[in-house]
């Protein structure tokens, strides 16, 4: 458990970040979301010290970051940063062991735990461990970036905009990565970044900052059904609200017995594929398939009743 | 087909036997003697003037490679900073001293041989080494030191194990240039009897002998030559390893 307890950072009198408290239940990801100049990088940079804070304190299982020197603490903190940030004078192998490295653990063990993480990222470790960073794509470069982090079983994760600089669909098959992997391994993981999507789609709990504050910290779902000021409606985008709320429903939670005519839709689809699906096709149904079986079917009916607060 | 795979072999055998089998080349210096002396510098052995000439080079550049990393190393740390405008001054009049002055400066207090010679070198080299460094340790990508930051690393791990190697291209570029410019300056340091290949040169001069200043010449510059290739092909491979 990680717990941000009113952390504040004065630059030059004027605070970047105000008093801010929260709590990370181990486990989970936490996505802190903000426009530009929100104070969320800066708070993500206090919990590992990058930043010493101006007043307040962060602990981590209980214990304070403060009673260690910075650097050790880091060890223990996984980091990812936009843009990789890998050492191009090392060849992969040795980016990922880096902190294994910095903790001497032995050789055979840090040989094991890249293989492991570059099979885990779907990259054949025969092929990629002596490569360097140069001579990777950007979406695979990325991937040895959360590798590193993910090294030495850190307490925690610290991601800075990690996908910020892959396009679109490289982005999106990141963040699905990100959410399998983290489910195996159970990492605790906060994520700064200025896209609402994104913090929608990955967290457990998401954190709106403005203006160094805090100004709402809650589950997807609460987020987009009770916006708690004017500036969370707006990030969340009023317009598309039912359609967030939708893609955050699974169609197992609306499937109904009951025949349906056309292409199936998997049971892993949100209720926002449903939609599309019937609107596109112009049905005011669409069975649902579940390993190959049907599984019953979604009408527009059920969708209608879930995309708002009317219920 | 690269022109480097034929020249480089081609150049390392002409100036292996201009060392070692000088009278190989008698007919080709014979016009520019004078009408019956002689055509062939014999006086010393050739190859021991080219060892020590390259050893006072080594010597030089080693030394002017040590200072002038680590003057570049402290003055890249926040607490140097400040001297930064200092030191590069520094550097740079030991640049804009004439080697020929330090020489003629430096032998009251050194005496005859090879110690002027070294100090005028170690001088020259300075600056290239210095202002080379400085650039590759302030332009370093950002986002690899704050990763570097980020994962762990201390201070002294940063330097070592990213700062200098990240650098490194960069800085040998500029041991590259001083190496060059010690090459060719060092023949100078014959006139205060430091035992280099302006001997050869220097005694050509003395008595109106165009075939021992040719000789001591094409010797110096075949050497400055293959150096230089050598080295821009390390820099060429550490800057390739690194997709720079």
């Amino acid at each position: 458990m990680i717990e941000i307890d009113r952390i504040t950072k004065v630059y030059d009198g004027a605070k970047a970040v105000d008093a801010v408290s929260m709590t990370v239940e181990t486990g989970t990801i936490t996505v802190i979301v903000g426009t530009s100049g929100s104070g969320k990088t800066t708070l993500l940079r206090m919990i590992n010290r990058l930043e010493e804070p101006t007043s307040g304190e962060v602990r981590i299982n209980g214990e304070s970051t403060l009673s260690v020197k910075p650097h050790i603490l880091r060890r223990r903190i996984g980091y990812v940063i936009q843009g990789h940030g890998l050492f191009p004078h090392h060849t992969v192998a040795r980016n990922i062991g880096a902190v294994p490295r910095l903790l001497n653990w032995p050789r055979e063990k840090i040989e094991a735990r890249v293989d492991e993480l570059l099979t885990l990222f779907s990259m054949d470790p025969a092929q990629f461990r002596d490569r360097y960073p140069a001579e990777l794509s950007g979406g695979q470069q990325q991937r040895v970036g959360v590798a590193r982090a993910l090294a030495s079983r850190p307490d925690l994760l610290l991601m800075d905009e990690p996908f910020g600089a892959l396009d679109p669909i490289i982005r999106a098959r990141a963040q699905d990565d990100l959410r399998h992997i983290q489910q195996r391994l159970g990492s605790t993981i906060l994520l700064v970044t200025h896209d609402m999507e994104e913090a929608i789609r990955l967290g457990d709990r998401v954190a709106v900052m403005d203006g160094g504050r805090l100004v709402q910290h809650a589950t997807p779902a609460e987020l987009i059904a009770r916006p708690a000021s004017a500036f969370v409606a707006d990030m969340v985008g009023n317009v598309e609200r039912p359609l967030r709320l939708l893609s955050l429903i699974p169609v197992s939670e609306a499937v109904e017995d009951g025949p349906a005519e056309g292409e199936p839709l998997p049971a892993g689809s949100s209720l926002r594929d449903a939609l599309s699906a019937c609107l596109w096709t112009g049905r005011t149904a669409v069975p649902i398939h579940r390993d190959g079986t049907s599984a019953g079917r979604v009408t527009l009916d059920a969708i209608r009743a879930r995309a708002g607060l009317h219920e | 087909m690269k022109v480097g795979t034929v020249l480089r072999p081609a150049l390392v055998a002409l100036l292996l036997a201009l060392i070692l089998r000088p009278e190989w080349f008698t007919p080709v210096f014979a016009p520019l003697a004078p009408e019956g002396g002689p055509v062939i510098y014999e006086r010393t052995s050739l190859l021991s003037l080219s060892l020590s000439h390259l050893g006072i080079v080594a010597a030089a550049s080693a030394a002017a490679t040590v200072v002038a990393v680590t003057l570049a190393i402290l003055v890249t740390r926040p607490a140097g900073a400040a001297f930064r405008p200092l030191s590069r001054s520094i550097a740079n009049m030991g640049q804009t001293f004439p080697p020929v002055a330090v020489l003629a400066l430096a032998v009251p207090v050194l005496g005859f041989g090879a110690g002027p010679t070294l100090v005028a070198l170690f001088l020259y080299g300075l600056l290239p080494i210095f202002e080379n460094a400085i650039a590759g340790l302030t332009t370093l990508p950002p986002a690899t030191m704050e990763a570097a930051r980020g994962i762990g690393l201390s201070r002294w791990q940063r330097l070592i194990r990213v700062e200098l190697p990240l650098a490194l291209p960069v800085t040998l570029t500029g041991i590259r240039l001083s190496v060059i410019i010690a090459l060719g300056t060092a023949t100078i340091g014959s006139t205060v009897a430091a035992r280099t290949l302006g001997e050869v040169i220097i005694a050509g001069l003395l008595t109106n002998n165009t075939a021992f200043v040719l000789q001591g010449g094409l010797i110096v510059g075949l050497f400055a030559m293959l150096i230089y290739d050598a080295m821009v092909q390390i820099e060429l491979r550490l800057a390739r390893r690194m997709g720079l």
